[in-house]
């Protein structure tokens, strides 16, 4: 799932500072299990910016509402109606919702609330790590099923750059060195020639941005690509 | 403010450690201050940081949290994760302007009552140093 | 003679580090090259050390071609992509520069500039195949140049690994840049004989000239610091103890690293002194070591 983490307070109070009423607008799926911006979050930050509005003796109205999923047209078209009655929606979704909702209430005003950070797992309750760069060309077959585009500092794909120290990154103790991680998979699977394979590098074609996916099987024949 | 202003505090304490405490105190005529607001949770693991910020954004001008003694929880760590949310909950007062000194966990076992005074005691004063909440509304204050 | 021929005759060779500084004033590079001038067989100059931004290694190696000293132009991966990589080294070429050495490059987060944007479009690996595709006569797409490169390609290997997965790992990488074309290795520096032997044991069988990394040490604390800090750096504690009990540090410094010279030079073809922020002291290395031409 992508995986965000709120914005410093002061920072969402400076977005929505020349506003008067405003709709913190939450989204419920990957930034609500990561804890970011669901509705609890949304909650939070309603009942903060409020609190805060109060504190300053500022006239402030802050409502709360989530949808399920804030990149999909069928959940944020039930948002224009009520969005049109704010001067601005605080969009709690990652960088693609937030996109969304602007395009779809257009040109009324969307602001982030949080920073969308990447694509990853959830190791343990309150902790989440990155694993995938959304390269658009995944190459986890030769490699144990580790990444090295995102496991490595670096992105190096014939090994390690030497920086290791205790197995850890050079970037820092607290990383583990991928190509520790790798070798060490590969091993247990009787697969360490994969290492000796040269890999060339990487193409940058697949991740051409902005990038689009079409499944021609799902598209409606109205708006289905020309060739 | 005005003369008569006296704090609210707002209790959460569980049901299995703290609560009991504070029934023994009654049961021991031990007096505390009558500023606090109790409610009973099953466990302090309960707590969420929107229960203690709502009680600000209503006008509470200090939250305790009282779950069992550490080590002690009836739900085994229950009362450590409040402390951790506590712990949040004091960075987020302090974001929107009030002192995170308006909120604090405590740990109460049932047989506790002389405790339970002392925290109670303890929390009204640190309201009564700290003055009413900004976000009371005038009609909220309590006659003295 | 120039590097190449010496090393592909077989000869013993020395280099030595040379460090461009931040900022346009040359002086110091200047005064380093004469005094390093018919003393070694070529000057590593090194690209962006520790990712600190200064002055590039193509200008410096191009300065050293002319002041009469054989240039190993260090190019890292870290800062250019694909398209600037090939071009840099076109230029290289034209400017007279032969050898390149092909390395990562440390993360820009530990330099000067740790907000930009790391690069690492190529790794070292796939950088020495594109040196080797130069050296052929087309770039990384195949596409014909117009009048070609013939550089000698070397890479880096780390000698002591602290563990069994990097020690492997280095070696399955030596291996591949030996295949992309790598015609010499300079290694990370050693302090400690026996475990370089039991590294040239192992390696013996790739018949590539090896070139021994060396530092001179300061002092007991950057003995410690490195041993902590730097991957690959290993100082044992004999020498850390002889550093601290020296009364004459910078002396026995060079003592302890003309006697590792002297210990290391029989096991391989060449020596790299990496005299960091004591170029000029490389002579007297040198001397000490009895590498006099």
């Amino acid at each position: 799932m992508i995986i965000a983490e709120r914005k410093p307070f002061d920072e969402i109070k400076q977005e929505i500072l020349n506003y008067k009423k405003v709709l913190v607008l939450g989204c419920g799926t990957c930034v609500s299990v990561c804890m970011a911006g669901g509705e609890k979050e949304v909650e939070l930050l309603a009942t903060e910016l409020r609190m805060a509005a109060k504190i300053a003796g500022k006239e402030l109205v802050v409502d709360e509402m989530t949808v399920q999923r804030q990149c999909d047209k069928e959940y944020v078209e039930a948002v224009i109606e009520k969005a049109a009655q704010y001067d601005v929606v605080l969009s709690m979704a990652c960088g693609a919702g937030v996109q969304f909702v602007a395009k779809t209430i257009e040109p009324a005003i969307v602001m982030p609330a949080v920073n969308t950070k990447f694509i990853g797992v959830c190791e343990a309750e309150g902790v989440w790590a990155e694993r995938c760069r959304a390269c658009g060309n995944c190459m986890l077959a030769e490699y144990g099923g580790i990444c090295p585009v995102t496991m490595c500092s670096k992105g190096l794909l014939n090994g390690p750059c030497g920086g290791a120290k205790n197995d850890k990154c050079e970037a820092s103790q607290e990383k583990d060195c991928a190509w520790v991680l790798i070798y060490n998979r590969l091993k247990a699977q009787g697969k360490l020639d994969n290492l000796r394979k040269f890999t060339g590098a990487r193409n940058y074609t697949f991740q051409a941005s902005p990038s689009k996916q079409v499944n021609e099987a799902y598209v409606r024949p109205e708006l289905a690509v020309k060739k | 403010m005005t003369d008569n202003w006296e704090p609210v505090v707002i209790a959460y304490l569980c049901h299995f450690c703290s609560y009991s405490a504070a029934d023994l105190a009654g049961s021991m005529r031990l007096e505390y201050a009558p500023n606090v607001r109790i409610s009973k949770l099953m466990c302090t693991g309960k707590v969420d940081a929107q229960f203690i910020l709502k009680a600000f954004e209503d006008g509470a001008d200090a939250v305790m949290v009282s779950g069992c003694e550490e080590g002690d929880c009836h739900y085994l760590e229950g009362n450590l994760r409040a402390k951790k949310r506590i712990a949040h909950v004091k960075s987020l007062l302090k974001e929107v302007g009030l002192e995170p000194e308006r909120v604090e966990m405590y740990n109460i076992g049932a047989s506790d009552a002389p405790k339970f005074v002392r925290a109670v005691n303890e929390m009204t004063e640190r309201a009564r140093k700290l003055g009413p909440n900004p976000l009371k509304k005038k009609e909220n204050t309590v006659p003295a | 003679m120039s590097f190449r021929s010496q090393l592909e005759a077989g000869k013993f060779v020395v280099t030595a580090e040379v460090g461009p500084l931040k900022g346009t004033d040359i002086k110091e590079i200047e005064e380093s090259a004469e005094l390093l001038k018919g003393k070694i067989d070529a000057a590593n100059v090194t690209d962006q050390q520790s990712s600190v931004m200064r002055l590039g290694s193509m200008a410096v190696s191009s300065l050293l071609v002319n002041r009469g000293l054989d240039p190993i132009y260090q190019v890292t991966c870290r800062d250019r992509n694909r398209i600037a990589i090939q071009s840099d080294l076109l230029s290289a070429w034209v400017l007279g520069i032969r050898n390149v050495l092909a390395l990562t490059g440390d993360l820009p987060a530990l330099g000067d500039h740790p907000q930009a944007k790391p690069v690492y479009d190529l790794d070292s690996v796939q950088l020495l195949s594109v040196i080797k595709g130069l050296n052929e006569g087309h770039d990384m797409n195949g596409n014909e140049l117009k009048g070609k490169t013939d550089f000698l390609p070397g890479g880096v290997v780390k000698v002591y690994s602290d563990s069994d997965a990097t020690r492997e790992l280095q070696i399955i990488k030596m291996e591949k840049k030996i295949a992309a074309g790598a015609k010499f290795f300079q290694t990370q520096a050693v302090f400690d004989a026996a475990d370089f032997e039991k590294f040239m044991k192992r390696v013996a069988p790739y018949k590539i000239p090896v070139l021994v990394g060396v530092i001179p040490l300061k002092s007991a604390g950057m003995a410690k610091f490195m041993n902590k800090n730097v991957s690959g750096v290993f100082v044992p504690d004999n020498l850390i103890k002889q550093m601290t009990d020296s009364t004459d540090k910078m002396k026995t410094g060079l003592e302890i690293c003309a006697n590792l010279i002297k210990d290391l030079k029989g096991m391989c073809q060449g020596v790299h002194i990496m005299a960091i922020g004591m170029e000029k002291k490389v002579p007297q290395i040198i001397d000490m070591a009895g590498l006099n031409k």
